[in-house]
């Protein structure tokens, strides 16, 4: 039993991680109908700048975190400026190749000035509690805190806020949108900051209970991409459901089944799921 | 004027390019330029395989670089553990990449746009990861070493450079012969029709599913056979082949020699190579040159080389029918004549692309 609920810890702190990025991804598909290959990269990215901040400059964890997040929201906003905006016209197999080339670009960039080298993001919060027989890392306990906290305020940003109804408005109806005066670029841009923020907040959540390194996007980006098609593309509560049930796939799969294929779970489930409905699992009706 | 533009893309052009490429080792005498030419011509292959799925049929295929992984694994693997000779290894691969193919194909093609590029994306990553991960069937992480090279029959050695060099070439021929004749055929141009709509096709009383898994297949044994033909060259692989930036190579040569045209690959891969080789030092960060320059390609040049010049005769054609359409009506209004519509049709069947 104790061994049952330390995977369920482990999962939910995946879980939340991959929800996260999942965020990201799927408000942007949300908007634009791009799906952002380079998101990995923003994750990766987001892990360097903070390790940067911490090692380098010897910044405080939070302020390094939030210094990672400003960042790549910028890097985010200027690939929507200067790739996505200009090919919003172009047939749909054009977003994916530029997006691609962003996400290469990206890791080349990173590799010349830190090198391929796997690093590891200190952390100033070692402590390990026990709780009924379940060891709780101080870190794991804080990522699914803060995971939840920073979807929560999402949730509250994009309900109750004006510029986050736009944001609303624009993906589920963007004639519509157009209609009552919101102004496309601005809530592009806005989506776009907000998801490279996510990805490099879940980045350096996690970079210091696994490894930073410039290749530490891909696996993730592929299980985010998963994520959002079991939840649906666009949907944000299907991204955080979908987000835990990979979580937990991979935990418990990882535990009971094999520890060595635990990263193909991910990949499976989704044949499987597509196999049996090609439009996801929690969509509704045809395309 | 036009007779020149025409000559570019005949046949007589063809057949020179192919009287180059065979010239090639006898006008150079640096083997690893022959060797760097050979890699590039069996990229080429693969990349032909990618033009059928993605320019013909316009599904983004990404797990190309992972079938093109399995062709060179099913090489090296029959003769290096079960001690196959060469050529029936090779056969093996291009019929394990059409079955492999059909059975991706077949979950895959039920799913559109961007389902379909993310569903690759991950087989692909799936392929890599069991090469990675399987140990007692790939060698895993250490790679399959002394890899049998293809037979010559005592007549020819072909673990020698020029020899193989002519072998790949031929292959390569047989590649652009067959895309060729696709293209032209009722198949190419329904490919085409399931690429520019889907429920166009299916108006036109097309079967979808059958002719995006055949171009799928036909996709996939381009690239296995491409693997299989790698692994007779170089006799060392590891799960390194099977990572996504080959697959996105490919799509980078595709795109830089013009996207669903018949000369692009070719022109791409080679231009490519060759602009890699000069800068050599780039190797490890070519991405950042290259990233940038496939945004740049796909805004402002998304047809590519071939494509732009396609476009620009196509223009150019126009125009000049356009003139002598509007000096004929004028010719025909002075005497009272009717305007003959056979000569409009004869200059748009010249325009018609055949490159």
């Amino acid at each position: 039993m104790e061994l049952f609920l330390q995977q369920v810890l482990n999962g939910l702190t995946l879980g939340s991680i991959y929800g996260l990025v999942a965020l990201g991804l799927t408000l942007v598909y949300g908007i634009l109908h791009v799906p952002n290959f380079a998101h990995g990269a923003l994750y990766m990215v987001g892990a360097y700048v903070s390790y940067f901040g911490m090692v380098e400059l010897g910044l405080n964890y939070w302020v390094a975190m939030v210094m990672a997040a400003a960042a790549v929201a910028f890097i985010s906003v200027v690939c929507e400026r200067l790739v996505f905006h200009p090919l919003r016209h172009a047939p749909p197999i054009h977003d994916k190749i530029a997006a691609i080339g962003i996400l290469l670009f990206l890791e080349a960039v990173v590799q010349m000035f830190f090198g391929a080298d796997f690093r590891r993001l200190p952390t100033p919060y070692n402590d390990i509690y026990h709780f009924m027989g379940v060891t709780l890392p101080a870190q794991r306990v804080l990522i699914i805190c803060a995971a939840f906290a920073l979807m929560g305020a999402l949730h509250l940003y994009l309900k109750k806020t004006m510029t986050g109804s736009t944001i609303v408005a624009m993906a589920q109806n963007r004639e519509g949108a157009f209609l009552v005066g919101i102004d496309a670029n601005r809530v592009a841009m806005m989506t776009f900051a907000i998801a490279g923020a996510l990805a490099a907040v879940a980045a350096s959540l996690f970079a210091p209970i696994n490894l930073v390194y410039p290749a530490m996007g891909h696996l993730v980006l592929l299980k985010a991409f998963v994520i959002i098609i079991l939840g649906g593309m666009g949907s944000i509560p299907g991204a955080i459901i979908g987000g835990l049930i990979i979580g937990f796939a991979e935990a418990l799969g990882g535990f009971y089944v094999s520890s060595e294929y635990k990263d193909v779970m991910a990949f499976v489930l989704l044949v499987v799921i597509l196999s049996i409905r090609p439009t996801g699992l929690f969509t509704k009706g045809v395309r | 004027m036009n007779r020149v533009i025409d000559f570019f893309l005949g046949s007589t052009m063809r057949w020179l390019l192919l009287a180059l490429a065979i010239a090639f080792p006898l006008i150079t005498d640096n083997e690893y330029h022959i060797y760097v030419m050979a890699l590039a011509f069996i990229w080429a292959i693969a990349v032909y395989g990618l033009n059928i799925i993605t320019g013909y049929c316009g599904q983004l295929n990404l797990a190309h670089g992972g079938f093109f992984a399995m062709g060179a694994y099913t090489v090296a693997i029959l003769t290096v553990d079960h001690a196959w000779p060469f050529w029936p290894a090779f056969v093996a691969a291009g019929v394990f990449g059409a079955v492999a193919g059909a059975l991706v194909g077949l979950v895959s093609l039920r799913l559109k746009e961007h389902y379909f590029a993310i569903f690759t994306l991950c087989v692909g990553f799936i392929i890599y990861l069991m090469i990675d991960k399987w140990d007692e069937l790939t060698h895993g992480s250490l790679g399959i070493i002394n890899i049998a090279p293809p037979e010559g029959f005592g007549l020819v050695d072909f673990t020698e450079t020029v020899p193989f060099y002519y072998l790949v070439l031929a292959f390569l021929a047989l590649a652009v012969w067959m895309t060729r004749r696709i293209s032209e055929s009722l198949l190419g141009r329904t490919f085409r029709a399931v690429r520019i709509s889907d429920d166009l096709a299916q108006s036109l009383g097309i079967n979808l599913m059958r002719n995006k898994l055949l171009a799928f297949v036909i996709s996939t044994v381009y690239a296995a056979f491409a693997g299989g033909l790698y692994a007779g060259v170089v006799r060392f692989i590891g799960p390194e082949e099977a990572n996504f930036i080959h697959t996105f190579d490919m799509i980078a040569y595709l795109l830089v020699g013009g996207i669903g045209t018949l000369l692009g690959p070719i022109v791409g891969t080679l231009l490519v190579t060759w602009l890699t080789q000069a800068v050599q030092s780039l190797e490890e960060y070519r991405m950042i040159v290259f990233g940038p320059l496939l945004v740049l390609l796909v805004i402002f040049f998304p047809r590519g080389l071939i494509g732009s010049f396609l476009g620009w005769r196509g223009r150019r054609l126009g125009r000049q029918h356009h003139e002598r359409a509007t000096a004929e009506s004028r010719a025909a209004g002075d005497t009272g004549k009717d305007q003959n519509p056979s000569d409009g049709k004869r200059s748009t069947d010249g325009a018609r692309d055949n490159a």
